[in-house]
């Protein structure tokens, strides 16, 4: 490649005596001065949260008010800190969700080793698990820090869900013991 | 009132007025400090200091009752206001550490001499003027002196030697160089400080009239009627008022000349190893030396308290009596003379505070090349010429 030498202008008077460079610097800090800040004032004002932001994990409940959660460890198994342990336990069979058979008697993240990698609510083949919105945690103690089942649920709240997936496998069963195909 | 005032013992009347001086410097050289803080903050583009407000309660009650006033105490907390007496509070009673390694005696005198030059100065700087009782017009200033500007810059001056103690007693490295540099920092921009402002008392002392270095005659002399004698120095001698104002801020060691302190590379400067009120005085030393010196600036080549050019305060007071015949008296005057004065002095602090955010720090050596070689041989070449000018024209 050839080398192209290139002029360099000799700088004009003015310029040598930088005034006014220094006077367009001053205009720039000034103009930057009368403009609004640019801070947000934090605990009043918050910082709008992007879509697919991953804050704290939660548990969710489905429209109906199920817990999502069929407690099959996946999530406990997939995360990398092993920040979540999860107690199985049945449903019994008195109650109306027992068609889902099982659902977390404790389930706890302990929020001192999380990494918000995500990979539990990849993981998840319920949609149980969230990452949502909320980014700040804090706590006075180490077991502050550990979000039990109830914690975890009224973090969660409801989420949407289109897939009603037991509800649907109830009512297969229902319509086959109907149908009599067996 | 008046007539009981004026009827005190000369000596006490000059002490209460010292006083109240000091009481007003002091002050406002803290008050410095935070606008300093908001007006960074401002140029950054964040909000600054707005969150402090003191409780209803306790010792603070009083404090906390003009917090609750409902807009002006919102509007004195945006402002950072009560976070500068929380500031001055815990500069006050913090403890005060001397490091095990200091020469004490200099150590702790250092900052003392920080202040004696700063808050004397103020005493030979005119900040208003009122029409006596004969209707002439009358400087309002501690010292009427025809020194003036020569005790200023003597006394003024004398405030490097508080930074050279203090690098020197701090018994560290970087302190140390700190004091180095302040000294031959001080040194080189006296030079074209005192040279800059030559032109305007070869001006102001005609031959024939008498000799003066007074800054009451200055503004005197700025204030004259007709078209040359209305104008302030700043048009007629601009590269002087140019010079004057780049020296100033070398002298008060203000970004970006800012050698002694330099923070990225001698940690603090002189006051590396001073904490709490030790410190403190130190800044409003500085806070204060800015105040003086840009009042100087002022009388010299702004007109002083006129409030604009060709409009003398003279004219203005005469004018505003056909609408409000009290602003005639001394008290009424005065208070708009020091309006006045105080404005433009307020625009040059902030005109300090600006120019911190507009421009970096200069290296060492830069700061040497620009006073010995650009700024002194043109106040040299200056006064030569305002010298030659003015020759022919108070001559002719």
């Amino acid at each position: 490649m050839a080398v192209v030498t290139v002029e360099r202008k000799p700088l004009s008077f003015l310029e040598r005596t930088y005034l006014p460079n220094i006077a367009a610097g001053l205009a720039t800090t000034f103009k930057r001065m009368v403009q609004p800040v640019e801070t947000l004032e934090y605990p009043e004002q918050r910082p709008a949260i992007p879509a697919g932001y991953r804050g704290v994990p939660t548990l969710v409940y489905d429209p109906n008010g199920r817990e999502k959660c069929v407690s099959c460890q996946l999530c406990e198994f997939v995360c990398p800190p092993k920040a979540i342990r999860i107690t199985p336990g049945e449903i019994a069979h008195d109650d109306a969700n027992a068609h889902v058979e099982k659902r977390p008697e404790e389930f706890k993240i302990d929020m001192l080793r999380c990494i918000y990698c995500g990979l539990c609510q990849e993981v998840c083949p319920e949609e149980a698990i969230w990452l949502q919105n909320q980014y700040s945690m804090t706590g006075y103690t180490r077991e502050e820090m550990v979000n039990d089942k109830k914690r975890l649920y009224e973090l969660g709240g409801t989420l949407p869900d289109s897939h009603f997936k037991w509800d649907k496998k109830a009512a297969a069963e229902k319509a086959a013991h109907a149908g009599g195909h067996h | 009132m008046f007539d009981f005032y004026f009827e005190l013992p000369l000596l006490l009347r000059l002490l209460l007025q010292g006083t109240v001086v000091i009481l007003v410097l002091f002050p406002l050289a803290a008050a410095c400090s935070m606008a300093e803080r908001k007006i960074s903050a401002w140029i950054q583009g964040r909000p600054g200091p707005n969150r402090t407000k003191p409780p209803l309660a306790g010792f603070l009650a009083p404090l906390g009752l003009v917090a609750s006033i409902p807009v002006l105490g919102t509007l004195l907390q945006k402002l950072g206001i009560f976070q500068l007496a929380a500031d001055g509070g815990k500069f006050t009673f913090k403890e005060d550490p001397v490091p095990g390694h200091v020469n004490k005696f200099y150590f702790i005198l250092a900052p003392i001499a920080s202040m004696i030059p700063a808050l004397s100065t103020v005493a030979f700087v005119p900040f208003g003027a009122y029409f006596n009782a004969a209707g002439e017009l009358v400087p309002v200033a501690l010292a009427h002196v025809d020194v003036g500007l020569l005790a200023v810059f003597a006394l003024g001056s004398l405030g490097v030697y508080s930074l050279i103690l203090a690098g020197w007693a701090s018994n560290s490295k970087y302190p140390f160089l700190g004091g180095v540099r302040a000294s031959a920092q001080l040194i080189s921009y006296e030079l074209s400080m005192t040279l800059s402002v030559l032109p305007v008392f070869l001006w102001v002392n005609a031959p024939g009239g008498q000799g003066t270095l007074s800054l009451f005659e200055v503004v005197q002399s700025q204030s004259q009627p007709g078209f040359w004698g209305g104008t302030w120095y700043v048009m007629t001698m601009p590269v002087s008022a140019f010079i004057f104002l780049i020296a100033l801020f070398a002298e008060t060691n203000r970004q970006p000349f800012d050698m002694p302190e330099s923070e990225a590379d001698l940690v603090g400067g002189f006051h590396t190893e001073y904490g709490a009120f030790k410190w403190s005085l130190f800044f409003v030393a500085e806070y204060a030396h800015m105040i003086v010196g840009s009042g100087i600036f002022c009388l010299l080549f702004l007109g002083g308290w006129n409030p604009l050019p060709w409009v003398s305060l003279a004219d203005t007071i005469h004018a505003l009596a056909n609408i409000l015949p009290c602003v005639c008296t001394p008290l009424f005057m005065g208070l708009i003379a020091i309006g006045i004065f105080l404005g433009k002095v307020g625009f040059f602090i902030f005109f300090f505070m600006w120019v911190r955010w507009t421009l970096p720090r200069f290296r060492y050596d830069q700061v040497m090349t620009l006073g010995w070689k650009k700024l002194l041989p043109l106040s040299i070449a200056n006064l030569i010429v305002y010298a030659l000018g003015i020759a022919w024209l108070q001559t002719r």
